[in-house]
């Protein structure tokens, strides 16, 4: 894998996608071996939007590999607040680390930001736009389940203003797979994915607005939360919320093996009762951000030193 | 059968609707009803005493019904020629001077178009304060912003940057 930026899956071929899972299986068995692997390198993390999990993963990827973090910190504490520009902050941490990670309100604010620098960026969600390092952990999630060939996957949920689902979406198309999403008809996937997926990707898609007619061919259902604040009254959420969300009894007409995802946070679209089932593996999902981004960024800072992303150890 | 057709023939009349110009550019072939935007690209609005000849909705061979723009004394930047391929992409560009016309061309749509359209979406970087130039690719029936990736159909003219 040779890429100066990862702003979007998109960018990610099969070959691609392969090279990092493979080399987060291998982390995976033996994280004592990669320990040391970037001593003295360090990582920006630049987050304009809450995050937990992805910006704590990241954290703890780079630390795991031997390397440290710069933090940002909130933007009320960063010169944000004082009216600088993105373009002007990515250009001055770009100085003090080896890559940035990046997450921004805006869509588009990653491929911008990559304009600007020269280090490695890593597109940590922009607004409604891409998640592309949520898709591969995803994708090592699904592939350690129910594989990624041969694969019938529903979607749910809130696909208009669901990063992670675009960047899914667009991954998928690598690989053999049926893609069903499932949402109310105003929270249907945005016209851009739908021309992407049809007109480039040339993607088999189907849209649903019932889970029930398509849940028992599933071998994975990756749900996302409804977002009550995207309605434009609550009358409205209400229609549709109680139809989003899945509960034991729901799962009655699925497959035996089915796998249920969420990049999480939950609210009530999954009910708790689920955790404890074989079909969970919405923790063992945000579990693998660890591995998969150290991988990624093995691959990248490696790259960036001209050692092709090749395991020395 | 040339459009010129509609100068030279049966349509004499609405040839002369429109008087000819000294120096400056013809652009005709322009689909019925896009005349006011294609001044919206060239930033014409009368204030600059800029002097302008429309014709609307005029019978044409080619396109049933077309409008001509001609505007005295001035010739289109190849920029502002790409702008109006988005909205007029069957339109002639005729440069005159001293009443003849010694150059002209079929616009031909570029594949993007760099600092002339504003992306719609509130959302996109492009909208705020960076320092970013405006980027669209142009897709066969629309644009798309190269940035937040928003794809525009409609109304390409009202996106037009206005400084």
């Amino acid at each position: 894998m040779r890429h100066d930026h990862l702003i979007t899956s998109k960018q990610l071929s099969r070959g691609d996608i392969e090279t990092v899972l493979d080399r987060a299986a291998e982390i995976d068995a033996d994280r004592a071996a990669v320990a040391d692997r970037h001593a003295g390198k360090l990582l920006g993390l630049l987050f304009f939007e809450p995050s937990t999990r992805t910006k704590m993963s990241f954290e703890t990827a780079m630390k795991r590999l031997g390397g440290d973090v710069v933090d940002m910190g909130s933007v009320e504490s960063s010169s944000v607040k004082k009216g600088e520009t993105l373009a002007d902050t990515v250009r001055v941490i770009e100085g003090y680390t080896d890559a940035l990670v990046l997450r921004h309100p805006k869509q588009g604010a990653a491929t911008m930001a990559s304009e600007f620098i020269d280090v490695p960026l890593l597109n940590a969600g922009d607004g409604a736009g891409h998640h592309p390092t949520q898709t591969l952990l995803d994708l090592y999630t699904i592939r350690e389940n129910a594989g990624l060939d041969d694969l019938t996957i529903g979607i749910m949920g809130d696909l208009k203003y669901g990063r992670t689902v675009h960047s899914l979406a667009y991954a998928l198309t690598n690989f053999d797979t049926s893609q069903h999403f499932i949402s109310p008809e105003s929270l249907q996937l945005p016209r851009e994915v739908v021309y992407d997926l049809h007109q480039q990707q040339d993607a088999q898609i189907r849209e649903h607005e019932s889970l029930e007619e398509v849940l028992p061919s599933l071998d994975v259902l990756y749900v996302t939360r409804i977002q009550r604040e995207r309605f434009p009254d609550e009358q409205e959420y209400q229609k549709v919320a109680g139809e989003y969300q899945i509960d034991s009894e729901t799962l009655e007409a699925a497959d035996d093996d089915l796998t249920v995802m969420h990049p999480l946070p939950r609210v009530d679209e999954i009910a708790p009762e689920i955790d404890e089932t074989d079909h969970a593996a919405y923790f063992e999902q945000a579990h693998n951000g660890v591995p998969v981004r150290m991988a990624l960024l093995d691959l990248l800072l490696s790259d960036a030193e001209g050692q092709g992303g090749e395991t020395d150890e | 059968m040339s459009d010129d057709h509609d100068h030279h023939d049966g349509n004499a009349d609405h040839e002369l609707r429109v008087s000819k110009i000294q120096d400056g550019t013809v652009i005709d072939h322009v689909h019925g009803g896009q005349a006011l935007n294609v001044l919206a690209i060239l930033g014409i609005d009368g204030s600059e005493g800029e002097e302008v000849s429309i014709g609307m909705n005029v019978p044409s061979d080619r396109l049933a019904r077309k409008d001509i723009v001609k505007v005295e004394g001035r010739e289109l930047s190849q920029d502002e020629v790409d702008v109006l391929s988005l909205i007029a992409p069957d339109a002639t560009i005729n440069i005159v001077r001293e009443y003849e016309v010694i150059e002209k061309h079929r616009v031909e749509r570029p594949d993007v178009v760099e600092g002339v359209l504003s992306c719609p979406n509130r959302g996109c970087i492009t909208t705020g304060d960076e320092p970013v130039t405006s980027r669209f690719e142009v897709l066969e029936d629309g644009v798309r912003c190269a940035y937040c990736e928003t794809i525009v159909r409609d109304e390409i003219a009202s996106l037009i940057e206005t400084n």
